[in-house]
């Protein structure tokens, strides 16, 4: 049987540690807040680049722009978007597990980081880390994702690199999400046949371009691509709140279990210090007597 | 009462502004358009400029920088990557911006063609705060 002293310095570290995790959560909870509502409002802006890209492609046919042109390299870039802290249960490793299981070729795969976690797992597996921007992550602003667009297509249109991936989490509910990797570049142009209102796309077929089909097009795969990364930033942001929540809700009531189990052995340690002594005073006062 | 546009401009974090508008001004890499109601069909690239929204007798400027606008009749929606109304411009840093594009320009003619840009943004945000004093 434990001693009683130990027992309390235990059930008393647990207290401390679920005050922790306790605070955690609320400020994962109030963060996630924020960062859904920002994804929501970059939605807007998202959706209405996207059926402009399709009513392009639908109005130019089959375009042998570069951005859809397959360039013969092999080599890949792979955007990791991650968090810099821990303690989000399987939010990072499961980001790295999902890009691991693409059996990309190691010594030809460039990873383009955005956050530490993801950064150092996959360093660990041995790829290759061409570009950090874990700062980002904490803070992310459209300019950032303007630069790293702009940083990725350069190596693209110099055919340093043949494909470009993004892996992020993306954010279904509060409870799900869901680790996603997308092909960016080139762009499949079947991803761009809209389904959607075939009235507003009839509008649509009239369309005059300034200067020029090709030229808009040049214009926008860039901003969509800055979009994208925008928009999964933000997404992996509440991503990495969401699942940092529920970590910390599991933690803190198991942290309540610990303490239940630790106070009810406690007490039968207590009782049983105060049977004993009274079964010593009893047999001490038979042997006087 | 003159027929209007229907005007949406939505930025990566909000949207900016949505509301009828009878003639519409902004700078394209065309130069600058004004559009009113019954325009055909359009899609335009931007360049940085100012953007004028005349609505009666009322006219609001906004200074917008990059992104490109897609006109069909009635509806102008404009995406932009950035936008900002003459009050939310920080006259100071558009100045410090200013000369700090200018220098790179002379320094170095590599990196111009950004630094330029970095340039018009700049005189166009000092252009509309002063108009707002």
């Amino acid at each position: 049987m434990a001693s009683m002293r130990g027992i309390k310095r235990r059930k008393e570290s647990v207290t401390s540690t679920q005050q922790i995790t306790k605070a955690m959560k609320l400020v994962a909870t109030v963060k996630l807040q924020k960062a859904r509502t920002r994804a929501e409002n970059n939605r807007l802006y998202f959706d209405m680049l996207y059926n402009t890209i399709c009513s392009v492609l639908a109005m130019t046919g089959n375009s042998d722009n570069k951005y859809l042109r397959e360039n013969d390299t092999a080599a890949k870039a792979v955007v990791v978007i991650s968090a810099n802290r821990g303690l989000a249960g399987g939010y990072n490793s499961n980001i790295v597990k999902l890009v691991d299981a693409q059996n990309f070729p190691k010594d030809n795969t460039f990873i383009y980081g955005v956050g530490r976690k993801g950064i150092e797992g996959l360093s660990r597996k041995g790829y290759q880390i061409h570009r950090d921007d874990s700062d980002v992550i904490n803070e992310p602003l459209f300019s950032d994702a303007i630069e790293l667009t702009k940083a990725l297509l350069k190596e693209f249109e110099d055919g340093k690199i043949g494909e470009i991936y993004i892996a992020y989490t993306s954010f279904k509910n509060t409870v799900v999400h869901e680790p996603r990797l997308l092909k960016l570049l080139p762009l499949d142009e079947d991803d761009f046949k809209s389904e959607d209102d075939e009235a507003a796309f009839s509008d649509r077929l009239q369309m005059n371009f300034e200067p020029s089909e090709e030229e808009v097009l040049n214009n926008i795969i860039p901003k969509y691509l800055s979009s994208i990364f925008y928009g999964a930033f933000l997404a992996a942001i509440a991503s990495e709140n969401g699942a940092r929540m529920q970590a910390m809700d599991s933690a803190t009531s198991n942290a309540d279990e610990m303490i239940s189990s630790l106070s009810l052995q406690y007490n039968r340690a207590r009782q049983s210090s105060i049977t004993q002594e009274l079964t010593e005073i009893i047999a001490g006062s038979e042997a006087i007597s | 009462m003159a027929a209007t546009l229907e005007l949406k401009i939505i930025a990566p974090e909000r949207e900016f502004f949505q509301g009828p508008a009878e003639f519409v001004e902004f700078n394209t890499t065309e130069g600058y358009i004004g559009v009113y109601p019954k325009h055909i069909p359009t899609t335009v690239v931007l360049n940085p400029g100012i953007l004028r929204i005349t609505n009666g007798n009322e006219v609001r400027e906004a200074a917008l920088h990059s992104g490109f606008a897609e006109i069909l009749g009635d509806r102008i929606t404009i995406l932009a990557e950035a936008v900002e109304w003459p009050e939310e411009i920080d006259k100071n840093r558009a100045e410090q911006a200013k000369i700090r594009a200018e220098r790179k320009i002379k320094e170095n003619a590599q990196d111009a063609s950004r630094a330029e840009l970095a340039l018009k943004r700049s005189v166009i945000r000092i252009q509309l705060a002063q108009k707002e004093k």
